[in-house]
């Protein structure tokens, strides 16, 4: 059979951002598959050298547009531990609200994008609907849609605003039923099965080797969250159960983000019960200290880091960002050897590509 | 005479030569002559209300404006009342919709979907990254602003853009278009 | 040896601290024995965080031993740093099972940028260290595959640089 190198990329519907993904092909068999990054490339580890901690935050939120206030949050957290800082409780208890309610949009806008590229135009429709009202609570916090700059250093920009502990767990409420139609909607689906069952298999060693984390990790059979590893925030103080699944294929990181949406539900729930009065904010100083600082949060996506070097002044030394889609996408050859060509857009879509972080 | 040579000499000429003969003949009669611009004086209006109501954007997502892009063509917002649909071949395609920064590796690709584009067709800078280079414009590996090498029609600011300000993007486009009335067959301002 | 298999279930913050010391002080103990003068300043920064300094010399060595040995077997980061009058690798490396992560910074003089790469031993350093030959000029010896990754192919500097500065240029 005639063997050839096809590009998919970086104009293609399956993409969602931009990228190349090179896959040799023996017919409609794979075998071999070389992606190709840095057409979003901004150097925004470079402008981050040249602009003050505050002007950076902004900036931080442009990293990864599908989840962003995860970064925002990840870079305040690695500021405030350079710092020294201690902030307030109450200002940890809307940090992680705020998370998990970006976590639901973050994982309804995969399962959009997922659906569409697989045909299933309903579950587009719906998933969309259904972020609208997160989007609409995450407005109401910070003024924006889609890019909040809603953590600064020291706490969060404003308090909640009146009446929004009854829209959150109206708006809980209401998801936790709609949850149940979206997945009868695809396991009752054949087709989808077809095309997720058994699908991109990447073994639980492989994948550990491959420095794979997130959902990706979760569906091969490793019960590994950052969350509970190693808890930030208030996240040792919330009751929550990691979503894990055994088999390793495009079904499993299914089933994976589902239940964590589920499990997001409830961490909000216990945020709004549990969370005291006091103040949001403290004032920081203006310059950072020499030293360095990590952070390490769990990015909806897989774990997320930064790596800050201060040296006194106003502006960051070196900031280091780890993008879990960075290695996620190096991983892409094992997932795909021995499939066809109409399998790529399902295994590819089961990673969730943001190209914004992974390129900076 | 020339004609006759070439009324006789049609039956043995190659398909290229044959197509080229007809172009000529076809745009004497036609695109300069009288029938053209009367049959263009007819039909620009239908012409137009079609472009018009059928405006097919490519498939490309750059940066964060893409998500916005994605959540107008949701059932909240709905593009589709307004005739957009989304193609993914630029063969297929009258609008191309940049929203996002476009860096200096993706300059030449970005260009080559321009010109696989069939005329007519228009630009939309969306969102502040497409415009000027947005946040990112002191950066080495961003061009300052995507009409340094594609000519843009209509400038949407924001960053992100929101869902109702891109229908209104829409909505400009679709009064350019109405203004510019040019004819289809003449190519000449009816 | 504490691999992946036999981990403890995830437990709250407060229980750690029992858990995971003795790990931390084992490694600060042993690993100056086991690589010899090429790792200086060990020391624990925090509950769950080693720090220490080895030569390029030994990376090799010191990666094979943390994963063969101590269960690290996941590699989060490698970051390159400018500092001036020398480069800086810094790896960070993490044991889930025994919840400590480990930061190792590596040294590179400017006149010799070559580094043995870790690719052998982890997989995942793969597109890390073609980042940092990317933005930095860093050479990794042993890499399967280093070329450019984020920059187009026929670009010259190296953006991340100190002395490579930001212009306001077409």
């Amino acid at each position: 059979m005639a063997e050839m190198w096809i590009n998919m990329g970086p104009q293609h519907p399956m993409t969602h951002g931009l990228w190349n993904l090179r896959i040799k092909v023996d017919g409609e068999v794979i075998t071999d598959a070389m992606p190709e990054i840095g057409y979003l490339h901004r150097g925004m580890e470079k402008i981050f050298e040249n602009k003050t901690y505050v002007q950076i935050g902004p900036l931080t939120d442009r990293l990864c547009y599908g989840s962003s206030f995860t970064w925002n949050h990840l870079y305040c957290m690695t500021v405030e531990k350079l710092m020294g800082l201690e902030i307030p409780e109450r200002a940890k208890w809307i940090r992680v609200m705020a998370i998990e309610l970006q976590r639901i949009a973050s994982h309804l806008m995969w399962l959009a994008a997922y659906a569409a590229d697989l045909g299933l135009l309903t579950g587009f429709v719906w998933a969309m609907r259904d972020r609208e009202i997160f989007l609409d609570l995450l407005q109401a916090l910070s003024g924006s849609r889609l890019t909040y700059n809603y953590a600064r250093i020291g706490g969060v920009a404003a308090d909640l605003p009146p009446d929004f502990e009854r829209d959150c767990l109206r708006a809980v409420d209401y998801f936790e039923r709609k949850l149940k139609e979206h997945e009868n909607l695809y396991n009752g689906s054949k087709i989808f099965k077809m095309r997720t069952v058994g699908i991109g298999i990447l073994k639980r060693e492989e994948a550990i080797n491959l420095g794979v984390t997130g959902p990706t990790l979760r569906g091969s059979n490793a019960k590994i969250d950052i969350r509970k590893d190693q808890p930030y925030e208030v996240y040792d103080e919330i009751d929550f159960e990691v979503a894990c699944h055994t088999d390793c294929d495009c079904w499993a990181r299914y089933i994976v983000r589902m239940t964590e949406m589920k499990e997001s539900c409830k961490i909000i729930r216990q945020t709004l019960q549990k969370m005291p009065k006091g103040p949001v904010r403290v004032k920081t100083p203006m310059l950072a200290p020499s030293g360095d600082a990590i952070g390490v949060v769990e990015d909806p996506r897989g774990e997320g880091m930064m790596y800050l070097i201060g040296d006194g002044t106003d502006r960051p030394y070196r900031l280091k960002v780890r993008s879990p889609l960075f290695v996620t996408l190096s991983a892409a050859k094992p997932m795909l050897l021995g499939y066809k060509v109409a399998d790529v857009v399902a295994i590819m879509g089961s990673i969730d590509v943001c190209m914004g972080e992974t390129d900076r | 005479m020339d004609m006759s040579k070439q009324i006789g000499t049609v039956m043995l000429m190659k398909s290229k030569d044959f197509l080229a003969w007809f172009d000529d003949w076809f745009g004497r009669i036609m695109k300069k002559g009288v029938i053209g611009r009367g049959l263009d004086v007819l039909l620009t209006d239908f012409w137009t209300w079609a472009r018009v109501n059928s405006i097919y954007p490519l498939h490309f997502g750059i940066m964060c404006c893409a998500l916005e892009m994605g959540a107008a063509s949701a059932s909240r917002f709905d593009a589709q009342r307004l005739g957009v649909i989304y193609r993914s071949t630029p063969r297929q395609c009258d609008l191309l919709l940049v929203n996002g920064p476009v860096s200096k590796k993706l300059r030449p690709d970005l260009r080559r979907l321009y010109d696989q584009m069939a005329e007519p067709k228009w630009v939309i800078a969306m969102g502040e990254c497409a415009i000027s280079g947005g946040p990112f414009w002191q950066s080495y590996s961003i061009v300052q602003g995507v009409d340094k090498f594609i000519p843009v029609d209509v400038y949407i600011p924001g960053c992100p853009v929101r869902p109702e300000a891109m229908l209104e993007g829409f909505m400009k486009l679709q009064d350019k278009i109405r203004a510019t009335k040019k004819g289809v067959l003449t190519e000449e301002r009816v | 040896m504490e691999s992946s298999s036999n981990r403890v279930e995830p437990v709250g913050k407060k229980e750690l601290s029992q858990l995971v010391s003795g790990f931390e002080r084992k490694l600060e103990r042993e690993l100056p024995l086991s690589i010899g003068p090429d790792l200086t300043e060990i020391a624990v920064k925090r509950e769950g965080l080693v720090s220490a300094r080895c030569n390029k010399e030994s990376i090799l060595k010191l990666a094979r031993l943390l994963r063969d040995k101590y269960g690290f077997e996941h590699l989060s980061l490698i970051s390159a740093v400018d500092w001036r009058d020398r480069f800086e690798l810094v790896y960070h490396v993490r044991s889930y099972a025994n919840y400590c992560m480990m930061e190792i910074k590596v040294p590179v003089p400017k006149d010799d940028l070559e580094v043995y790469s870790v690719t052998s031993i982890w997989k995942g350093a793969n597109w890390h260290e073609r980042e940092a030959y990317d933005m930095m000029g860093i050479v990794f010896k042993g890499h399967p595959d280093l070329r450019r990754i984020l920059l187009p192919e026929d670009v010259k500097y190296f953006p991340l640089r100190k002395d490579f500065q930001l212009t306001e240029e077409d």
